[in-house]
């Protein structure tokens, strides 16, 4: 890998980039295409791409394993206890966002909000596990 | 409390799919466990509450999502079919629990214990999820979540050969569950709506004759599902599963997965196409029932031949499969009644098996019948409760077998079939067989050298096994619940427009 | 006299339903597991278009109210794909995870090899 200088400072060039899209992407998707998922695949992406170029275990200090494997269900629970505020409050049902706000709209852009922060938790981490799970194999 | 009352339908679905995403965080397959029991052990409560309702109010109970009303936003609906399916479900998750803690502690590595409790919340929290939905597109989304993580389960078993059966599973299950979605589509596209209440409206007064892509529709539906509950002869890759799986999923499987696309049938039968009336129109029904009588003769011959006790009882799945579709093909109400009855008894007597075949192999490490020559000796409680659930398959009286044969029978006879009587008492003798065949090998033989030094196994997995032996017993004589309810259900079913009218 | 514009006009449909037999075919045909699971994903991806393209009306923009316009695409189906996408995600890493450890076990990915050498046993 030493003699690969230009995809080391390329890469190390484009990462910044590649993170800040995707926050871009993800609020974004309130108006157009984009949203959690595509954002959630493009953090992976970037992890991905370091991995390749530093090698696993450079990725791996960057975003260690064990943490991933928590991230994953960490997104699910956001995004089925953003349906839970309603219920226990008694205002309506269950995935009623009405709660986060006075204003129909508002609070439902609030609700969605944070199913897609849900959303692009369990995406990115789910897509990094898939990576690490294949990565790893081939070491055996 | 009124509240709770009011939020039942979702809390039956939040309640194993938080206690999945609780287990995922956990590393220890104590705690994973600790949380799984607790869900487990909720569920069943929120069913019968939900049931009670039902057969109470005698109004389904609908539960909608968010702010969005019903033929638009995804609905919850309880109705007596599927709050019966809903009791029986959990309830074989609540008896399961207790045996999981030993037999997934000896056949998991340690660290996927935890994994692997997930894995089964998440197919928990999809059969339940099938089961209460009334939406055609939320339906796949459970059964994909169902059967993705029953092709995880399966694939933990110890053997590398429940990775290729896993594999087998996962092909053929996705086939089926893409059929369905196809069926699902045709009907989206004629009809523009997914809600089962607002399909069998327009399906029906609409279009007085069936329209080409609601016929396609109908068969995708039909052959998809079918895949599903190993109807014959689309079952090949049901005995390698469960014959491969760690034995704690295979017990639980085989009590509930099948009987969940069975469910799904009757809903697609009944509800989408209860104003066209498929059944008259359509010779769905005599396929079924050469299907289903092919499936209780071909398959109750090849469990008698086979070596493996685990496969032996996964053909027997199958062939006891058969029967419950030929309730479904006889369309009349006792018929339909005997078909419901037999779902819920052998969902019992099947779990009950595997239990004790499970126990066994916990003890012994083997699955051959001939090693397992002379267990009755070794295990005697365990043995008796294998027998006992035994005789409910062959259908003896004094056990549950015998009241849904009953049924079916009586079904058959409304038809004036005299013969179908013969062939179902029939398929029994085959049961016969291969049951004796077992009891013989377990009790009249020198014990084998494999189960030397075997004993009874610990009483956590003794006591759900016992429990569902003796309900074998008691629902041979005590049919209020299964008989009784069934036939309100069927009742409800071939009244048609119950689901219809209401919108 | 043929009525061209019923067929040229359904011409998604042709679509679909090739690639959803040719899916169907390659899952059946090949003994590969690998090409078996591509095969799986085509079929699967033949339904998104089937649920896609009736969605979409000529001249229909997207569903956000506007008083510039009055027609507007059905975005109900694409919600739905978007689930099916994930479901379909999901299965092939699953089937493929399974693919890499029977390779492991066996040391191939043909079934009918897998099939055999089980037997043996």
């Amino acid at each position: 890998m030493k003699l690969d200088l230009i995809l080391r400072v390329g890469t190390k060039l484009i990462l910044p980039f590649i993170l800040i899209f995707a926050p871009y992407v993800h609020f974004h998707g309130d108006y157009g295409p984009g949203g959690g998922f595509q954002a959630g695949v493009i953090i992976a992406a970037a992890i991905i791409l370091y991995a390749i170029v530093f090698g696993l275990d450079a990725a791996k200090r960057v975003a260690p394993q064990g943490l991933i494997e928590r991230l994953v269900p960490l997104g699910v629970l956001l995004y089925a206890s953003a349906g839970l505020p309603a219920m226990l409050s008694n205002k309506g049902r269950y995935l009623d966002y009405g709660v986060f706000g006075h204003h129909f709209a508002h609070a439902h852009e609030w609700g969605i909000l944070i199913v897609e922060t849900g959303v692009i938790i369990t995406v990115s981490s789910t897509m990094l596990a898939i990576f690490y799970a294949f990565a790893d194999r081939s070491r055996r | 409390m009124s509240s709770l009352q009011e939020h039942l339908p979702i809390l039956q679905i939040l309640v194993p799919l938080f206690g999945a995403i609780l287990t995922a965080f956990t590393r220890s397959g104590t705690t994973a466990w600790a949380i799984a029991a607790v869900s487990s052990a909720i569920s069943p409560f929120i069913s019968a509450a939900l049931l009670i309702k039902v057969t109470t109010t005698g109004q389904p109970i609908s539960y909608v999502m968010g702010p969005w009303a019903a033929p638009w936003g995804i609905e919850y609906r309880v109705d007596l079919l599927n709050g019966f399916i809903l009791l029986l479900v959990s309830l074989i998750g609540l008896v399961s629990i207790p045996y999981a803690r030993k037999s997934v502690a000896q056949e998991i590595d340690s660290h996927k214990q935890s994994w692997f409790y997930t894995m089964y919340l998440l197919c928990l929290t999809g059969l339940l999820g099938i089961c209460i939905t009334g939406d055609a597109f939320n339906a796949f989304v459970f059964l994909e979540v169902s059967s993705l993580s029953t092709y995880t389960l399966i694939a933990l078993g110890r053997q590398r050969r429940a990775l290729v059966s896993a594999y087998q599973y996962l092909v053929m299950g996705t086939i089926g569950a893409t059929f369905y979605i196809i069926g699902v589509g045709l009907i989206y596209i004629v009809t523009g709506t997914l809600n089962f209440v607002d399909l069998a409206a327009r399906i029906g007064p609409a279009m007085p004759e069936l329209s080409r892509p609601i016929i396609a529709a109908l068969a995708f539906m039909t052959v998809g599902i079918s895949l599903k509950l190993a109807l014959f002869p689309l079952h090949v890759w049901l005995p390698n599963a469960y014959a491969f799986a760690p034995s704690f999923a295979t017990a639980f499987l085989a009590g509930t997965a099948t009987k969940v696309a069975i469910y799904l049938l009757l809903r697609i039968f009944y509800t989408f196409f209860s104003n066209a009336i498929p059944f008259y129109s359509l010779p769905i029904s005599e396929f079924l029932l050469v299907l289903s009588l092919a499936a209780m003769f071909v398959a109750s011959f090849t469990a008698i031949f086979e070596e493996n006790a685990k496969r032996m009882l996964a053909y027997s799945s199958v062939a006891q499969i058969g029967y419950i579709t030929l309730g479904i093909a006889l369309a009349n109400k006792i018929g339909l009644a005997g078909s419901l009855v037999h779902m819920f008894n052998h969902a019992i007597m099947k779990t009950a098996l595997f239990f004790a075949l499970g126990a066994m192999v916990y003890r012994t490490g083997v699955a051959r019948m001939s090693s397992l020559s002379g267990i009755g000796r070794k295990m005697p409680i365990t043995t008796a409760a294998f027998v006992v659930a035994g005789l409910g398959l062959i259908g003896v009286p004094g056990t549950a077998g015998f009241i849904s044969k009953w049924y079916l029978a009586m079904g058959a006879i409304e038809h004036g079939w005299i013969w179908l009587v013969f062939l179902i008492v029939l398929s029994s003798l085959l049961a016969v067989v291969y049951v004796g065949r077992f009891i013989e090998i377990a009790y009249f033989r020198e014990p084998s050298s494999d189960i030397a030094d075997s004993h009874e196994p610990p009483l956590s997995m003794l006591a759900p096994l016992i429990a569902l032996a003796a309900a074998t017993i008691y629902l041979g004589f005590d049919t209020r619940l299964t008989g009784g309810v069934a036939r309100q259900i069927a009742d409800f079913l071939l009244s048609g427009v119950v689901l219809g009218g209401t919108q | 006299m043929i009525e061209w514009q019923a067929i040229v006009g359904h011409y998604n449909y042709y679509v679909t339903v090739f690639l959803m037999v040719a899916g169907l075919y390659i899952v059946i045909a090949h003994g590969n597991m690998i090409k078996s699971l591509i095969g799986l994903g085509l079929f699967q991806t033949s339904v998104y278009l089937l649920y896609i393209s009736p969605g979409k009306i000529v001249g229909g923009t997207a569903p956000i109210i506007d008083p510039k316009y009055t027609d507007y695409s059905n975005p109900l189906p694409h919600v739905l794909i978007l689930t099916a996408i994930v479901v379909g995600v999901a299965t092939l890493a699953l089937g493929l995870a399974l693919v890499v450890r029977i390779s492991e076990e066996y040391g191939t990915v043909d079934e009918d090899e897998i099939v055999a050498m089980d037997q043996d046993q």
